[in-house]
Parts: structure tokens; C-alpha cells; sequence
């Protein structure tokens, strides 16, 4: 079958108006973040100073991620807290 | 008066040299005293595109350093009268553009010619950042691909602040060239269209060139391809370019080959 016929029975999906799409939705986030300190970086920083407030941890455990959507964005704090978290949490107290 | 003019795009490969070539040969067979500058130091090619590789003598780090005058470095051009070429070095690093020494020689170079037309290297480092520093104008080549199109964005929010016109409150006046463009697949949906291009963009349309062998044939052979093919496809679309650069109206359109009914039937047999 030749791939013009292949592609008339696929429903012939052109792929320049994606790329339209994707480009206007990155740009427009691009441009928002010039000039702008690293969000992530500052995010990570913050939340590290909090928590350290109370527990002991180690920087190298704290991972932050975004995952960006098209209407809502998540953000993602993975924190490990060592297992004698509690007892330093008394000792506080 | 002198202008200014970087040819730029963030992304490589996209034709700068090939156009910085072109348009200097176009305006300079206009009558237009030219020169082109050549700022990807290390990996400097505009010499080789312009077929003068064997002539270089001094550079423009010599000249910014002191070591040689710029008359000594200056390149004229074998074909044009009116076409000069400043080579990058080959040797040094990047980091020898200092902004003073690159200021003091576009300064004398705006003294001697009508136009300084500066080829960015690729990327966003200091290369690229003194090819614009001291733009009146800037034409951003673009491809019709999303990476490109991506840099070349950057590139203009680059212009918009790190130029000295900027700096000042003044404006560097922008363009986009689309390169490598090719109408039919464009009409296919397989290719960004100029007007998704121009409206992701926000800039204005100083031509369009299509994608044509006549461009690998002319660096083959070290001649601007206005020159080497001046009926050509692109070679007219540079020439209406640098019309339009001189403030001419010209009707926007995407040149194509002129071919004969023999010249069809063949491709379409050979394809």
C-alpha cells in the first residue's frame, strides 16, 4: 500500500499545528521566567530552611519537582526524614 | 550613516553565515560599502564562504588586541568592489572579545563602511552577546522547526536587553529571515507556516528563502549565492531581503525554481 494511501485512511494528522501549539505554550512560559531567579531553586532553599527549623536532614535528600500541565501544575517536595525523627522531635519539646 | 547589522539565530545551522554572505554581496552590488564580520572565533567559516580562506592574514582579535590595524586585517573582496571581509581567528578562544576592544572596532569600522553586517556564532555566550552588542538592527534567521523557533525567541529577548541600543532605551530593529523553507510541505501541515511563525514571533518578516541545492553549490564553490546563481530561487529572495533592509517596499513572496517541462518530468522520475 503506498503511504499516501496509508496515511488518507489514518485520518492524515498534520503535525505542524501541534508544533504550533507546543511552541506557544513553552514560549509563553519561557518569557514569563526571563529575568526571574530559578524558581525551583529558591523553592528548594525555602523549604529546606523550614523543615531544618525542626528536623535534622540531610540537603542531598530534598527533591523538588514540577511537573507542568496545561491547566494546573504540580509541584513535588520529596522529603527523607531520617527514622529518628521523633525523638529529636521530643527533645525539642 | 553607518548601520549595524547582526545576523543571529541561538540555534546552529540555521544559515547564518550563508545569509551574512548573501546580504553583504546583495547590498554591496548595490553600490553600498560593506563589510562582513565574522564572530565565531574559533570555528570561523565566513572566510570559507566567501572563497577568501587562503587571504587571511590578521583577524579581528589581532585587531582588537592591537596587533594588527584594521586595514591590514580587512579582506577585500575579488568579485564586488564595494565588499570587504573582517575574518574571525582560528586559534584564540572567545574570551578575547573583550567589549571595549570590540566597541573601538566597530566604531572604526562605521567610520569606513555603510554597512557592518556581524555573524553571530551559535549559542548565547560571549560571542554571540558581542556580535550584538553594538547592532542598529538584528535579522534573526529562522528555520520553520520548533527548536528553532524556540532560540530564536530567546535570541530576540537577548536583543530587547542586552544591546547597548536597550541598555540606552533605545530599540534594536528586528527581522526574521525564514530559511529552508518549502512551500509545499508547509501547505501539507508538515511544516510551521510563516504566519504561525511570524505570530508565535512577534517580529516582523524581512524574507523568505526556500530550501534550494543553489546554497550547498555556492559554499561548495566559496561564492555568496547571490552571485554564483543570481537567477536562482534564493538568490532572489536574499536580493528582495536586502531591498527591503534599505527601506524598499517589495512584494512578500516565496521565489521558486523556474523550470521547464523537461526539467519536471525528470525530477519527478528521478524522486
Amino acid at each position: 500500500m503506498s503511504m499516501g494511501l496509508l496515511r488518507l485512511l489514518r485520518g492524515n494528522k498534520a503535525s505542524a499545528p501541534v508544533a504550533r501549539e507546543r511552541l506557544q505554550i513553552l514560549l509563553a512560559h519561557e518569557r514569563g521566567m526571563r529575568g526571574q531567579p530559578d524558581l525551583l531553586g529558591v523553592l528548594r532553599e525555602e523549604i529546606l530552611a523550614v523543615v531544618s527549623r525542626h528536623v535534622t536532614l540531610d540537603p542531598t535528600k530534598v527533591i523538588v519537582r514540577l511537573e507542568r500541565g496545561d491547566e494546573v501544575s504540580t509541584l513535588e517536595v520529596d522529603i527523607e526524614v531520617p527514622n529518628d525523627f521523633e525523638r529529636k522531635k521530643v527533645a525539642v519539646a | 550613516m553607518a548601520k549595524v547589522l547582526v545576523v543571529t539565530s541561538g540555534k546552529g545551522g540555521v544559515g547564518k553565515t550563508t545569509t551574512t554572505a548573501a546580504l553583504g554581496a546583495a547590498l554591496a552590488q548595490r553600490g553600498d560599502k560593506v563589510v562582513v564580520v565574522d564572530f565565531d572565533v574559533g570555528l570561523r567559516n565566513l572566510d570559507l564562504v566567501m572563497g577568501a580562506e587562503r587571504r587571511v592574514v590578521f583577524d579581528l582579535i589581532n585587531v582588537v588586541q592591537g596587533v594588527a590595524k584594521l586595514p591590514q586585517a580587512l579582506i577585500k573582496d575579488k568579485r564586488l568592489e564595494n565588499l570587504w571581509l573582517l575574518p574571525a581567528s582560528q586559534t584564540r578562544d572567545k574570551d578575547a572579545l573583550t567589549e571595549e576592544g570590540v566597541g573601538k572596532v566597530i566604531d572604526e569600522l562605521r567610520a569606513r563602511f555603510d554597512w557592518v553586517i556581524c555573524d553571530s556564532p551559535a549559542g548565547i555566550e560571549r560571542g554571540a552577546s558581542m556580535a550584538m552588542r553594538f547592532a542598529d538592527e538584528a535579522v534573526i534567521v529562522t528555520n520553520p522547526e520548533v527548536s528553532s523557533v524556540r532560540d530564536s525567541d530567546r535570541i530576540i529577548g537577548m536583543l530587547d536587553s542586552k544591546t547597548v541600543r536597550a541598555e540606552k532605551g533605545e530599540r534594536v530593529e528586528k527581522h526574521i529571515l525564514i530559511t529552508r523553507y518549502d512551500p509545499s510541505r508547509a501547505a501539507r501541515g508538515e511544516m510551521l507556516t510563516i504566519e504561525d511563525i511570524l505570530e508565535i514571533l512577534a517580529t516582523p518578516l524581512l524574507g523568505i528563502i526556500p530550501e534550494s541545492q543553489d546554497v550547498l553549490r555556492a559554499s561548495n564553490v566559496g561564492t555568496p549565492v547571490t552571485l554564483s546563481n543570481a537567477d536562482g530561487a534564493p538568490a532572489r529572495a536574499y536580493i528582495d531581503a536586502a531591498r527591503r533592509l534599505c527601506g524598499e517596499t517589495v512584494a512578500m513572496q516565496v521565489p521558486t525554481e523556474r523550470k521547464g517541462f523537461m526539467d519536471r518530468l525528470l525530477r519527478r522520475r528521478a524522486a
